[in-house]
């Protein structure tokens, strides 16, 4: 019997003592009309080697790409390290560390990641994690219509920040009578342009580097939020934070109050696989003034009995384990063992490896616009950009997509649904990962398709 | 120490630095960092041990028996991990397209039609990311499904009094107020008070079934009658679906709209607090408002449904697809299984949660529901323990840490006084739960000759009993210099 390790003579001494004369007797309060009949979309059970065929045939049917898309899920190289040491069985099959003496190293851990990410936003406090970007951007707005000194219950969200996430963000807050207000960006620059009205606003959303690429004027950005009464909520991708200005310094130096006030992101670009879009993790960080708005879990460093330092959880009353319907959230597991690779991945990286890391990827994605640019295709907006960029050519996008598909090259996000103003356009990147020659493969197969398909079929011709 | 301690200016782990490197003169000045964040400087031999030394920390599955009630700590095979972890699947863009990710696709579809027959459920979305996006999938279904009806009375959500807190808060997030059910003697819903509180304003009732007190809700029928014949929907919170996988199927109670928390059930990680899974599975009347994306199969290509396909959907629950990685591990985990083996995790479950409930009984333990049946997990109270010796349920659950058994949960649910809810999951053998209640019968020795010994505890540990209030006001969440 898979992973059930009793003999015979097992059950028959467990009955025993039980006093059943079978297994079935232990259902005896359930009603037998509720009985489950057979489960016919259920296969019977196979061993480890059948399954071990069965997935490695699908995995090589999915194959390996050349990869250009980001999108908010990045392709970088992970240490070996950061996988092997997460998944020891001591990370790996702990539960949740409530019973913190025989959980200091998940503990110790987690506080070590907070440390990391407060240092990574400049802002004071942050969380054990959310489940991805998306849901957390969706958390931050809840929280900060909570933590604002205003009662009003509409949010400003600019059409810069990744579609996926808004949608996400819809979902968390859809039922609670909050607005999200959309805001334009500039079709020159690809900025978002400050809207002229703040009235009966809470938060102001400011993505950096936006979901074009194209970085964003957080000081001013920042500044109109605080001078208006917003709560300014950062939409960051922590890998650029290592050369990128922290959320917490964002706005004018003379300002007291400067600095975003929750800074959220998704984790993934700190080493979690892109894994088909999960697990990933969301983080966030806030003014220390508003921790006790914050969900989700949080480790504290005390002292025990004797005095030795140690790790807990704590601020434990915001939470619905203990306030019920009354807590800044219903999250209760999040992506624990994904922030334990994360925490491993910026230890092994550094503040010079991270900084590389995200100097080689904006490098290359320079350089990769501009061999696009040279076989045919337009670099969209004027604004500087990170290690994302817009580009348009004269094909339509599926078949543009299709057909790098064939060749192997997975070229980039389709920009034409949620941004239909823009034309044929995707938005490509290239991280650390990608040499010359993967640059100038993807330029040459872009070239052939432009070449090829921008002339009107031939049947079109009649 | 911490990794900052280890922390030596210039000192890094040269492997992992890119060699080729870039500049940012083409940014704007204003917008980059005038220093860089103090991540810590360490060689890679110096992260690798701090890290293994920490995990060796952790009580975990792997190194302890962790009897913890309502959680499922089952084991969590191997496999499911390393396969989960093929380099295809892990290189896989969630933006690449359908054909880039078939077999990867057909892996979700599989789970799909797997889950929808073990819970008897119509449809089923694999997008919730936990068990509480679960059930906030499941109760914004229950909304939208009135709202569709232009039903807009229906303003309260209902929950016994003994439920996870997660379903109070995942009402409130849904724009719901709550109201709570009391319980019987016997464990079972108060039918005449839940009788007494539908109308119609009420939206739903979330239901946890085997209940968190470890018996089965037997009026359950008709819990679903008057719940259905007042216009709500019945939630089904999938916490304990170990109880009954493959024996009663949940959909076959009557309920709308169900989460399953693949972390329990279907075995995969807990990883120290997840990643977990927490697909919802609904009835026929619910299908047009499942979270997208739902993985579909049409003119033999597998594809994710988006908004488009389900114009009524309540949406996305990530920017993503969920945590595809987790639900890989399930499938892995459901294959190993079979038909069969599903059947048996519930028997095998049940017959281990009742034996070591037996034996406890047997050791003189105090059992919340003395006349009821076990299902997969059950309660001690240790009431009489305290007001004897003044050692409570928590301080019991330290001492077996002492004792290399991990606590079980204490102090929930709410309504049994010194309580800890034990759950052995269907992995354990019998002599891992003979060796649990000896430890058991030793600590209720200590407690009666020398209770300061128990109320003292853990000494084991790498730490002693720490000072949580301490922890909450002089807050130090994050390390200074």
């Amino acid at each position: 019997m898979p992973f059930i390790p009793h003999s015979d003579r097992d059950i028959r001494e467990m009955l025993a003592v039980i006093g059943a004369p079978d297994i079935d007797a232990l259902f005896d309060e359930i009603p037998a009309e509720l009985k489950a009949g057979k489960l016919t979309q259920v296969p019977p059970g196979i061993s480890e080697m059948e399954i071990s065929r069965l997935m490695m045939e699908r995995a090589e049917a999915d194959g390996r790409y050349l990869n250009f898309l980001g999108a908010g899920a990045y392709e970088h190289h992970i240490p070996a390290a950061v996988w092997q040491i997460a998944t020891r069985g001591e990370f790996y099959s702990a539960y949740t560390p409530y019973q913190a003496e025989a959980s200091q190293g998940t503990l110790q851990l987690i506080y070590e990641y907070q440390t990391m990410m407060t240092r990574l936003t400049g802002l004071g406090v942050s969380n054990a994690s959310l489940y991805d970007g998306g849901s957390a951007l969706g958390e931050a707005v809840l929280m900060a219509i909570r933590a604002s000194k205003s009662s009003a219950r509409r949010v400003l969200m600019p059409k810069t920040v990744h579609p996926l996430y808004r949608a996400a963000c819809r979902t968390v807050v859809g039922n609670q009578n909050i607005e999200l207000v959309e805001v334009d960006y500039d079709p020159a620059s690809g900025q978002t342009k400050l809207p002229t009205d703040a009235a009966e606003c809470a938060a102001l959303v400011i993505p950096q580097p936006n979901f074009f690429g194209v970085l964003e004027d957080v000081d001013a950005m920042t500044d109109w939020a605080h001078q208006n009464g917003l709560m300014a909520i950062a939409l960051v991708n922590p890998m650029t934070l290592a050369v990128l200005k922290a959320p917490g310094q964002w706005g004018r130096h003379d300002n007291p109050n400067r600095g975003a006030d929750i800074a959220v992101g998704d984790g993934q670009p700190l080493g979690a696989p892109l894994s088909s879009g999960g697990p990933y993790y969301g983080f966030m960080c806030c003014k220390q003034e508003f921790v006790r708005q914050m969900p989700g879990r949080i480790v504290g460093r005390t002292v025990d009995l004797n005095g030795k330092p140690g790790f807990a959880l704590t601020l434990q009353a915001r939470e619905q384990h203990i306030r019920r319907s009354k807590a800044t959230s219903n999250i209760c597991t999040n992506q624990g063992l994904v922030v334990t690779a994360s925490t491993l991945y910026m230890s092994l990286l550094g503040p010079e490896g991270l900084a590389r890391v995200a100097r080689a990827s904006h490098a290359n994605t320079v350089k990769l616009v501009s061999k696009l640019v040279a076989a045919g295709a337009e670099n969209v907006f004027t604004g500087a950009y990170f290690h994302e960029a817009v580009i348009r050519t004269s094909v339509p996008n599926a078949r543009l997509l299709h057909s790098l598909v064939g060749q192997g090259i997975v070229g980039g996000y389709d920009l034409s649904k949620d941004y239909p103003e823009l034309g044929n356009a995707i938005l490509v990147c290239a991280t650390e990962t990608k040499t010359e020659a993967d640059l100038d493969r993807y330029a040459t197969q872009m070239q052939r398709i432009v070449s090829k398909l921008s002339e009107p079929p031939p049947c079109a011709r009649k | 120490m911490l990794i900052f301690e280890y922390a030596h200016p210039g000192r890094s782990a040269h492997a992992q630095l890119p060699s080729e490197d870039g500049t940012l003169d083409d940014l704007p000045a204003n917008l980059l960092r005038d220093a860089p964040p103090a991540l810590p400087e360490c060689s890679e031999l110096d992260v690798v041990r701090h890290y293994t030394r920490l995990s060796q920390k952790n009580f975990s599955i792997d190194t302890q028996f962790y009897p913890l009630g309502s959680c499922t700590m089952k084991y969590n095979p191997r496999a499911c991990n390393s396969l989960a972890m093929l380099p295809q699947f892990l290189a896989r863009h969630p933006h690449a397209s359908a054909e880039t990710g078939q077999g990867f696709l057909q892996c979700m579809y599989e789970l799909q039609e797997i889950l929808k027959d073990v819970t008897g459920m119509a449809g089923v979305s694999l997008a919730p990311m936990a068990g509480a996006q679960g059930e906030f999938a499941g109760i914004a279904m229950i909304r939208a499904y009135h709202e569709s009806r232009a039903d807009h009375a229906r303003t309260e959500i209902l929950v016994p009094n003994a439920a996870h807190g997660t379903n109070p808060a995942t009402a409130v997030m849904c724009g719901y107020t709550v109201r709570e059910i009391p319980t019987d003697r016997e464990g079972n819903v108060e039918l005449d008070a839940l009788q007494a509180a539908v109308g119609p304003q009420t939206a739903g009732l979330m239901l946890t079934n085997p209940s968190t007190l470890g018996v089965f809700e037997k009026s359950i029928l008709k819990i679903r009658d008057i719940v259905h014949g007042a216009g709500g929907l019945l939630y089904y919170d999938g916490a304990n679906l170990n109880a009954i996988l493959g024996r009663v199927k949940p959909g076959a109670m009557g309920f709308d709209v169900i989460h399953m928390n693949l972390h329990k059930t279907f075995s995969t990680p807990h990883g120290g607090g997840g990643p977990g899974a927490g697909p919802v599975g609904v009835a026929e009347r619910l299908l047009p408002f499942l979270p997208v994306p739902v993985v579909i199969h049409e003119n033999g290509l597998y594809r994710h449904a988006v908004e488009a396909d389900l114009p009524q959907s309540i949406g996305r629950m990530s920017a993503n697809t969920g945590n595809a990685g987790v639900l890989l591990r399930a499938y892995v985990y459901a294959r190993m299984l079979g038909a069969e083996g599903m059947h048996r995790v519930a028997e095998f479950a049940t017959l281990n949660a009742n034996y070591l409930l037996a034996k406890m009984r047997d050791a003189g333990f105090e059992l919340a529901y003395p006349a009821r049946r076990a299902s997969h997990e059950f309660i001690v109270t240790l009431k009489k323990l305290k007001d004897e010796t003044g050692v409570t349920a928590m301080d019991f659950a330290k001492r077996l840490l002492d004792h290399g058994f991990h606590a079980p949960t204490t102090y929930f649910p709410l309504l049994v006084p010194e309580c800890l809810l034990i759950e052995p999951s269907e992995t354990e053998s019998k002599e891992t739960l003979d060796a649990f209640v000896e430890a058991c019968i030793k600590i209720k020795q200590e407690a009666l000759a020398n209770p300061d010994l128990v109320k003292g505890a853990p000494y084991s540990q790498p730490v002693r009993r720490l000072d949580d209030v301490k922890a909450a006001r002089e807050l130090d969440i994050a390390y200074k210099t």
